[in-house]
């Protein structure tokens, strides 16, 4: 980060002193128009959704989309040239960089939920998560229902692990959790036996079985234990630029470009082991594009 | 930045509060600890006694034993114990996670413990070895009458050290699904976004385990000291 926080800081300081003056550009759009930069949040593995290739290099559906909506930033405010960097971020980190100016725009794998908007604001909706259950494909595992009595594997630091929880209590069921300490380790639980079924983000499961040794010797069940809309993430009460990151992506899903995008990271092979994550555009994710919203997971239901 | 300390009275969506489940987290933090200090008391001793003997076969034993475990990341021993040899020899598969992080762990810090106890028998006169055997003692009751008071007296201070970095190391415990506290910090931050509370509680619960431990073995030594010995003239 060349942006030392204390000029954050000064710049910040100044987008208020001098929204009063200049009545074109406020907030973010007008710190992006000063410094000539802007700061996109970058994962570093959220599955095709936002990961790196390493060497400073962030890929991804959202990654590659944040990248156009910077491009289509550049074109609303006439600037000649916008330097724009990428700041790598943590599911720990990411609201407080946001919050305090270090990220512009974050887009990654954020689910957009009501408690984070109370700090953070969300774009529209590009990407439903649905929350899934992979199980060997011999397994007698046909739902939620059979996990009772069964050892459920997921991964710690996952909004999975707390839906899973949810879902004991209303079923009233009985099973033990093991945690891995990342997806990696979570799907060698399965792989190794040790658990019957691993718990987690749809495209994260399918990315992960379709790396595996034998993918056909895995299956993606068919229930859905929770959804979640992902959206990109920036600061709370930026009306300008809200608006901004929404057209453009709105945009997007006018001239076919999003879907696009949505083909070349799902559904085609992608780097660096040119595998293929092989999931196709969901209805609820479509359903999404074409209702532009920005609701928080409470409203969504699982059918 | 605001502080929001209610989140700690938040359900969790399992029907306990995280405040509920940061206790029960503390108490495996503890419960790893303890059984795993006991594992490494025991097995360190027994290794640096063995290392101090004039067997040359134990003290073969011992050597190999302490540097067997002392030069491996103990990340990597939990996975070893955890993934590779239940994978190797199969009856091992049904061995509980918390059983494989006791061993783990119990064995990392033995090999610390070995060393520690070693020294500290080594650094009586040898004088006292002669000693207890001229007055016809066997060679485990040299030990265990002469060498080994004074010699644990000695290494009180280490073994302080080694039982206080039990309870930090026990955090890699979260590795194997052992749902301690570091496995409560990593899934409540994420779980509420108040990532700073939680951790700065998880801390604070940290730095009091450890520090407990530092009183009680003060209290120790204060109480088994010997006046006029190594460490007994204050």
């Amino acid at each position: 980060m060349k942006f030392l926080p204390k000029t954050g800081f000064v710049l910040v300081a100044a987008c208020f002193a001098l929204t009063a003056l200049a009545q074109d550009v406020t907030g973010t759009l007008k710190k992006v128009k000063d410094s000539g930069t802007i700061t996109l949040g970058a994962r570093e593995s959220s599955g095709a959704l936002a990961y790196t290739l390493g060497d400073g290099k962030y890929v991804g559906f959202h990654t590659e989309m944040s990248e156009k909506i910077a491009a289509d930033i550049q074109r609303q405010l006439k600037m000649p040239k916008l330097d724009v960097k990428f700041q790598p971020v943590t599911s720990q980190n990411r609201i407080p960089l946001v919050q305090n100016g270090t990220v512009d725009l974050e887009c990654g794998s954020t689910t957009n939920n009501a408690a984070r908007q109370k700090d953070v604001a969300f774009a529209m909706t590009t990407y439903v998560e649905e929350g899934r259950i992979v199980v060997k494909a011999n397994s007698p595992i046909k739902g939620i229902a059979d996990l009772n009595g069964k050892t459920v594997a997921t991964t710690t630091g996952t909004t999975s692990v707390q839906t899973l929880r949810k879902n004991k209590r209303a079923a009233n069921m009985e099973f033990k959790e093991v945690f891995g300490k990342d997806h990696a380790d979570s799907f060698l639980l399965l792989e190794s036996g040790r658990a019957d079924a691993f718990v987690m983000d749809g495209q994260i499961l399918a990315g992960l079985v379709s790396k595996s040794k034998n993918p056909a010797d895995y299956k993606i069940l068919g229930e859905l234990l929770s959804v979640e809309p992902i959206s990109c993430m920036m600061r709370k009460d930026d009306p300008a630029f809200k608006k901004a990151v929404d057209s453009s992506i709105q945009a997007m899903v006018k001239s076919g470009d999003l879907a696009k995008m949505y083909d070349k990271w799902f559904v085609q092979a992608i780097p660096p082991s040119n595998t293929k994550v092989g999931l196709p555009l969901s209805d609820a994710t479509k359903n999404a594009w074409n209702n532009p919203n920005d609701k928080p997971m409470e409203e969504y239901a699982v059918q | 930045m605001s502080w929001d300390w209610q989140v700690f009275f938040q359900d969790t969506g399992g029907g306990q509060t995280y405040l509920h489940w940061m206790m029960s987290a503390w108490g495996w933090t503890l419960l790893v600890s303890a059984c795993s200090l006991v594992v490494a008391l025991s097995v360190g001793s027994l290794m640096g006694i063995l290392r101090t003997t004039p067997v040359k076969a134990f003290v073969w034993i011992g050597n190999a034993w302490t540097e067997l475990f002392r030069n491996i990341p103990l990340l990597v021993q939990i996975f070893l114990w955890y993934h590779v040899i239940p994978s190797i020899w199969k009856p091992l598969q049904g061995v509980p996670d918390f059983v494989a992080v006791v061993i783990a762990l119990g064995f990392f810090t033995s090999a610390r413990i070995a060393e520690q106890v070693k020294a500290g028998i080594q650094a009586l006169p040898k004088g006292q070895r002669y000693a207890g055997l001229a007055v016809g003692l066997t060679l485990p009751q040299t030990y265990r009458y002469v060498l080994l008071p004074m010699a644990y007296r000695i290494v009180i201070p280490p073994l302080t050290s080694e039982s206080m970095n039990i309870i930090k190391n026990s955090s890699v415990a979260f590795a194997v699904s052992i749902s301690e506290l570091t496995f409560f910090a990593m899934q409540a931050q994420e779980e509420t976004s108040r990532g700073v509370e939680i951790y700065l509680a998880v801390t604070g619960l940290y730095f009091v385990s450890a520090f407990a431990v530092n009183r009680v073995a003060l209290f120790i030594e204060n109480r088994v000291r010997v006046p006029g010995m190594i460490g007994g003239g204050r």
